[in-house]
């Protein structure tokens, strides 16, 4: 298993200047290992995160679009798989930070803990590639060449908390926040 | 009240707004007078969703980039999407801008004198919720159209324009 700060920190050397859409408890941890304008938390709606993912995708195909998921979040919004795979974004990679358990809301195992496997619902969706990283290792060795394949890619990352980071929910999802990042995607 | 709805003025009055994707889920009341001649439409992209609230990210998302994009929808899917709707276009401000068939309306009826129970909770949902909403039930309503899709993007505020009859190919 990765220890989900350890592998963000490895994934933000390969984009630095990426647009990032993250949610929950990675989100967390993500604003502080890249602090970034073009970091997107305003997904509002658990299991959304794809969806806006891909509204990113599809208005900005000149960019890349990193999407970095939860299990039970993904796990609300599955048909979102299909819808991608259908528009067929190419510069959409969707991570999914697969801790087996809804983390921010005490815990609880998802369905189908160590049974599912969200990348082969991904292949079978008809995304056009699939990965997945339990040994922090294989993933640092690996990652920067599947972050230059065609997309849609799904990349599973089998993750255990890490250390924890600041817990701020206001400063996450503040509108000032938004307002930043519609600027910052705004610049050619 | 009497009248058709014609799709061809619709789609005209959309992308008048400066509309270029179209999010959609089937639905009976617009499908051949609306979802199938978009499909067709070379200026539009038709992103077909499995479920609406997906298009409520994707339409926030396209946002943030500067694109103007437009649900096809029908009220079940509207009622289906209330969270998404509270958090992403209300809490959050987006111009987020749905066209909703109302199904089993009866043409001429108000939607809150229909005598379908899912068709009569609609506008009183839209109100509680502070979401601006108008009614299409006849061609002379078509102007309505840019006029509302330009409000709401002017002012980060979504918006429902529900289908009171089929509109016709």
């Amino acid at each position: 298993m990765i220890k989900r700060d350890e592998g963000l920190k490895i994934l933000a050397r390969h984009i630095p200047d990426d647009i990032v859409v993250a949610v929950y408890s990675t989100a967390f941890d993500w604003v502080q290992v890249r602090p970034h304008a073009l970091n997107y938390f305003a997904v509002g709606a658990m299991g959304l995160a794809s969806s806006h993912g891909l509204g990113l995708a599809l208005g900005r195909p000149d960019r890349r679009v990193i999407v970095l998921d939860g299990d039970g979040s993904l796990l609300m919004n599955l048909g979102s798989l299909v819808t991608i795979a259908n528009a067929a974004p190419r510069n959409f990679f969707h991570f999914v930070c697969e801790n087996g358990t809804y983390e921010a809301n005490g815990d609880h195992p998802i369905p189908g803990r160590d049974r599912l496997s969200f990348a082969g619902i991904a292949r079978e969706a008809g995304y056009a590639a699939t990965h997945e990283f339990a040994d922090i290792g294989i993933f640092e060795q690996q990652i920067g060449s599947v972050l230059g394949e065609t997309g849609p890619v799904l990349i599973d990352l089998k993750l255990v908390p890490g250390t924890e980071s600041p817990r701020d929910y206001r400063g996450l999802y503040a509108a000032e926040r938004r307002a930043t990042f519609r600027s910052a995607l705004m610049q050619p | 009240m009497s009248g058709s709805l014609p799709g061809p003025a619709i789609i005209a009055a959309v992308k008048s707004a400066g509309v270029r994707f179209v999010m959609s889920v089937p639905d009976i009341v617009s499908s051949e007078g609306l979802l199938h001649p978009i499909a067709r439409d070379p200026e539009l992209r038709l992103i077909r969703v499995c479920k609406e609230d997906e298009a409520i990210g994707i339409s926030a998302g396209l946002t943030a980039c500067g694109q103007r994009s437009m649900l096809l929808i029908q009220h079940t899917g509207l009622l289906d999407s209330i969270n998404a709707l509270r958090a992403v276009a209300v809490e959050y401000s987006n111009p987020v801008c749905l066209m909703v068939g109302l199904l089993e309306k009866e043409p001429g009826v108000a939607p809150t004198k229909s005598g379908r129970y899912g068709v009569r909770i609609v506008e009183p949902i839209l109100d509680a919720m502070g979401i601006a909403h108008h009614l299409l039930e006849t061609e002379a309503d078509v102007p309505i159209i840019p006029e509302a899709i330009g409000r709401a993007y002017s002012q980060s505020k979504p918006v429902v324009m529900m289908l009171g009859r089929r509109p016709t190919p």
